[in-house]
């Protein structure tokens, strides 16, 4: 089926270059827009596995909800252009290496090793694979105490990013003191807490 | 399609947040990277599901993303944290953890 694979490779094209956008691109604010693309096209990517309430689920949450997270925090912490390391630290050429060593892993996991498992072009679906309803169904019987563990998780979460990012009165005195990063612009007396 | 053709769609995404994050000094970048890497690690096991035909996998796809949003608020909430006590904005300079 031409289609599906010319929808694959748009689609992989589009992440690809979506993910080098969030790694490359110096303005923060620029890098959320790429993750964005790149979220959008994994979607893509999960309705060609018939995947489709995880795909919905990608972009109405993900792309949706969490990237305008980012560009709240971006938009306040003020998005500006970082340098490239200025010394060639021992970081600096170890971080590609190190990708890149992963990257031969796992290609020759992947590809050169001749895995028989992998080596199969998926089994045969019953109807309503992926849908909602028979995600939900595995949620609450099977897989129920992973859901309800994650609905705790995400409360903990919500509180502790309330705890974490409000306003201490106390520490505002002390570090009025200029630090080494000066910054013109006041925090805003109008708090932006951080919601879920 | 094949689904090694996904799994080394996924292997890429993957070494790229992994560079990401080994290169970037912003947090906010660096966060975005770790979402790049789980993302690879949800392809992955999205096309896992679709070889064997059992749904498992989307269910595990879907609490790695709920995983996800609660470390993006809570690293968001540090790096919020981070700004209105006037430290700076990079890694390198938040060594204090270091032991």
């Amino acid at each position: 089926m031409w289609f599906e694979q010319v929808l694959f490779f748009l689609a992989g094209i589009g992440a690809l270059a979506g993910a080098l956008g969030v790694v490359m691109l110096r303005n923060p604010f620029y890098s959320v827009l790429a993750l964005v693309g790149h979220l959008l096209a994994l979607a893509v990517l999960f309705l060609l596995l018939h995947a489709e309430f995880v795909a919905a689920a990608q972009v109405v949450v993900y792309a949706g909800a969490v990237m305008v997270l980012y560009v709240f925090v971006v938009a306040y912490i003020g998005g500006s252009d970082e340098p490239l390391r200025p010394e060639g630290g021992v970081i600096n050429a170890f971080g590609p290496l190190f990708a890149l060593a992963i990257g031969v892993e796992l290609s020759i996991a992947f590809v050169a090793s001749g895995l028989e498992a992998i080596d199969s072009r998926g089994a045969d679906l019953g109807a309503g694979f992926g849908s909602p309803g028979q995600i939900g169904q595995l949620l609450l019987t099977r897989f129920l105490v992973p859901f309800e563990a994650a609905s705790y998780l995400l409360l903990i979460a919500a509180v502790g990013a309330v705890v974490l990012a409000r306003r201490r009165r106390g520490l505002e005195d002390v570090g009025a003191a200029p630090g080494p990063r000066e910054n013109p612009r006041e925090p805003s007396e109008t708090t932006l807490e951080v919601r879920v | 399609m094949d689904v090694v053709w996904f799994l080394v769609l996924s292997a890429f995404i993957f070494v790229i947040g992994a560079a990401g994050v080994m290169t970037r000094r912003n947090p906010l970048v660096v966060l975005l990277c770790l979402e790049l890497m789980l993302n690879a690690g949800n392809l992955a096991l999205v096309a896992f599901s679709r070889m064997h035909g059992g749904q498992a996998g989307q269910v595990f796809a879907l609490i790695v993303m709920v995983i996800a949003a609660c470390e993006v608020v809570i690293g968001l909430g540090i790096i919020v944290a981070m700004y209105r006590n006037r430290l700076p904005i990079d890694v390198d300079e938040m060594s204090e953890l270091r032991g």
